[in-house]
């Protein structure tokens, strides 16, 4: 009944959507005050509640385990604990896109409520837009990958969770993804719809921006919490590595990050803007591509658990669609779009379009590097790219995008002269130096992770520079915002660089009892014990480390056995110290009774995803900074129209 | 009109007729290379694992038909073959590997982790055996007649039905 009722919902929501596509594009005929006008807005805000009404009715049949709905005797079990139950509602293929199109919904309620600062037949048109793709995903759910559909009979027991997935942190990174995804599609229908009235003013670039930094925020997140996944859950001790699902999370990034500063100089200059309406299609195609290529399963990946042709099919004719449909647009249209205000080189402005470059530069680069193997394959010709070509290529775009982040901020928009920052620019050069010499001397280490530490150096210190000469309490929240995010970079930085230049590892086939090292550690096997849990069985591996003086730490790494499905997972063990992490994986058995152990000691490994917190923190205090003097404004803004209209009265 | 906006739709035309090509295809590892037919190149290879002998041209003309595998452990789709080149070795075929621009502690690591199904490895750090040999990427899988003739080239990751085949090969070969 509850699931009949899902259904239901979710099908009279993308009438909805199609009502709303509808109205919203005759809108621009009969202009923003005809009747049909007033039917988007609130098909929005219907349709919105409609889907969430979908969402949590699939998430009740996960968390009752009702076992006659096929998607949860697929990927559930009544004995999974409960937490696990209702993330397995988005654990997999159908429930991760009625999360996706519920969050897209709830969106578009939200600005068919509040946002009414653009004009209204850019607004209808950006609705038309939000409708239109609303109602291909809607159009994939209900006619290719149906999460309601009822198994006769109903199945005595489920098939379990893939058990990889089954994590907290796994529970919660594809909602986060998705968010981002999202607020990149609202973005793209912001640019649409400004694309369809040609009216690209900073009065758009300001409703867009939030939504771009929504988007940016939760991708940010994703990638920091699907990286330190990937590290304590594969047990091969690395944080990345460039596969080509992680290079679909990546790239939405790096063009959200390129929109975000490119919305940045719209909102506050005027200029750049066809750019910035390119780079919000380009955005949100980036994340479609990216679903592309996971699902469709062209690509062999570690993540290959959604994988079906006939759905990478429907998403490839979306994607063709919506982007291409998008870029025709642009095409036709961009050229009308007056130009925006100019400015020199030596600006604000100049160093956020080199950024720009950069960042587009290096998604280039990652969407070429994980292309080319598709490419290669029409030829018949199977490669795997790897970290060979992605590091030391993309280091040469970001190297000077780090140095432009140091100096850039320092700038005066519009028109400035290199001489008034002198002093900093010597400064940073000289922080640059003295780092690399110290660095370089000190340490026998490559020269990328040699340039990242006396980069993240450099800017750890220059990301502050901003704030000279201010009073700290009277600083904008969106400033600060800029300093944290841009100090994040060089944490995050300097523990990649830091990672990889001075990481110890350590093979070792221990008997119990004996004791190994790894750099300051010193690690004894103490016994391997049978250990059980709710659905699975696992050896652990019992160890006492101690980190030079101090006292002795008891971990456990275990290898797990899963019955439902049947699978083998590593439990790596961290012991996270202020300067670092012990990584620890128990490994096989050997022919002597030895066991073997795999031991990484990563100095400073932490602050890869410190960094990642701290860009994130920085773009939700320029969100808030931003949401909050809208509002301030909007009320100052009535404020002055009831006086006037007072005033009026008056006379 | 400016000619430089139709660049975007342009090279997403472009990506979206390979994308659809891609899918449209099914995954056909049935491939001829150049090089089947003709005798290895010379070469030598330091040994990737300390304490083993090196891997050289000479090793594959004594009479004994021989995988070849190309892979790095770098390259994800090594990780999936793993288990089908363990099979092989299980089944008796003499597997010996070329680790592709790579580093001994990675090598090393990788193999702890996912098995050592080669009777030797050597390390082709730029790719000059590779390229000899006519395989361009990884992994690849080549068979080695008792001549040194290369008879059979498998490209991309063996997977389970893969196995037979290769074994099949290898029989022809003269195993």
């Amino acid at each position: 009944m509850i699931a009949e009722l899902g259904l239901a919902a979710l099908w009279l929501a993308a009438a909805l959507a199609f009502l709303q596509m509808v109205a919203g594009a005759l809108a621009l005929r009969t202009g923003p005050d005809g009747e049909i006008a007033q039917i988007s807005r609130p098909s929005a805000v219907v349709q919105g509640t409609l889907a969430l009404v979908s969402f949590l009715a699939l998430l009740y049949v996960f968390a009752v385990t009702d076992l006659s709905v096929e998607l949860v005797a697929a990927n559930s079990h009544s004995m999974k604990p409960w937490i696990y139950k209702v993330s397995g509602a988005w654990g997999n293929h159908e429930g991760s896109m009625l999360l996706w199109v519920t969050v897209m919904a709830l969106s578009g309620a939200l600005i068919a409520l509040v946002e009414k600062r653009l004009p209204e037949r850019t607004m209808q048109a950006t609705l038309a837009a939000q409708g239109f793709v609303a109602l291909g995903f809607y159009a994939f759910l209900l006619l290719s990958s149906n999460p309601f559909a009822r198994l006769e009979p109903a199945a005595a027991e489920g098939l379990g969770l893939n058990p990889l997935l089954q994590d907290i942190g796994l529970a919660l990174h594809p909602p986060t993804l998705y968010l981002g995804y999202v607020g990149l599609s609202v973005a793209f229908s912001f640019a649409v719809g400004a694309l369809i009235t040609r009216e690209v003013t900073p009065d758009f670039a300001r409703v867009m921006r939030p939504w771009v930094l929504v988007a940016w925020v939760f991708l940010t997140l994703g990638i920091t919490a699907g990286s330190y996944w990937a590290y304590y859950e594969l047990g091969w001790g690395g944080w990345w590595f460039w596969d080509p699902v992680e290079n679909a999370s990546l790239m939405p990034w790096l063009a959200a990050t390129a929109l975000l500063h490119s919305v940045s100089v719209l909102a506050s200059r005027d200029a750049l803007r066809v750019w910035t309406i390119m780079l919000g299609v380009v955005a949100f195609s980036m994340s479609m591509v990216g679903t592309f290529l996971v699902r469709s399963g062209i690509l062999t990946s570690v993540h290959a658990f959604a994988v079906d042709p006939e759905r990478g099919t429907f998403i490839l004719f979306l994607l063709a669609i919506y982007i291409g449909g998008a870029l025709l647009l642009f095409a036709l249209r961009a050229s009308t779009i007056a130009e925006g205000k100019r400015f020199a080189v030596a600006s604000r402005e100049g160093a956020l379009v080199v950024n720009n470059v950069m960042l587009s530069a290096i998604l280039a680069i990652v969407l070429l590097g994980t292309l080319y193997p598709l490419l290669t394959e029409a030829f018949d010709v199977r490669v795997s790219v790897g970290p060979p070509y992605f590091n030391p290529v993309s280091a040469i775009f970001a190297i000077p995008m780090f140095a432009i982040m140091a100096v850039g901020p320092l700038l005066r928009w519009r028109r400035d002269r290199w001489g008034r920052i002198g002093k900093e620019v010597v400064l940073i050069g000289a922080l640059l130096i003295a780092g690399l010499t110290a660095i370089g001397l000190l340490a026998d280490i490559a020269f990328l992770p040699l340039l990242g530490l006396a980069f993240a150096l450099t800017l750890g210190i220059a990301s502050f520079l901003p704030l000279r000469g201010r009073r700290l309490l009277k600083t904008p929240l969106a400033t600060w915002g800029m300093v944290i995010a841009h100090f994040g970079i060089a944490v995050a930085l300097f523990g990649m660089a830091s990672e990889s230049a001075f990481s110890t590892e350590r093979l070792a086939a221990l008997q119990a009892g004996q004791d190994t090292t790894v750099g300051p550690w010193r690690v004894r096997l103490a016994a391997v014990e049978p250990q059980a849990g709710p659905n699975w069985t696992a050896l652990a591996g019992r160890m006492v480390v101690r980190y030079e003086g101090d006292a002795p730490v008891e971990i456990a790494p275990m290898a797990r056995s899963f019955w439902a499905p049947a699978q083998q997972t590593t439990e790596s063990e961290l012991v996270t110290r202020w300067n670092g992490q012990l990584y620890a994986v128990l490994g096989g058995e050997a022919q002597d009774g030895r066991w073997q152990i795999r031991l990484w000691w990563k100095p400073f490994v932490t602050f890869i995803w410190y960094g990642g917190g701290l860009i994130a923190l920085g773009g939700v205090l320029s969100l808030i900074g931003r949401v909050v003097g809208d509002i301030k404004r909007r009320r100052v803004r009535r404020r002055v129209d009831e006086r006037r209209e007072d005033a009026e009265a008056f006379a | 009109m400016n000619w430089r906006l139709w660049f975007p739709i342009a090279a997403f035309t472009g990506f979206l007729a390979v994308a659809a090509y891609s899918l449209s295809q099914p995954k056909d590892d049935f491939v001829r290379s150049a090089m089947i037919g003709e005798k290895l190149p010379y070469f030598e290879l330091p040994s990737a694992v300390e304490g083993r002998p090196s891997v050289t041209s000479a090793n594959f003309a004594d009479g004994r038909p021989r995988l070849l595998n190309i892979w790095a452990s770098w390259c994800l789709p090594c990780i999936a073959e793993a288990p089908q080149l363990a099979e092989l070795e299980r089944r008796g075929a003499d597997i010996v590997g070329i680790a592709i621009r790579d580093k001994p502690e990675d090598i090393a690591a990788f193999l702890d982790e996912h098995g050592n199904p080669y009777s030797s490895i050597g390390r082709d750090d730029v790719s000059e055996v590779q390229l000899g040999i006519g395989s361009s990427g990884v992994p690849e899988t080549f068979v080695i007649d008792g001549d040194g003739v290369i008879t059979y080239q498998h490209i991309g990751d063996v997977r389970a039905p893969d196995v037979p085949v290769l074994l099949e090969e290898l029989r022809k070969a003269g195993a």
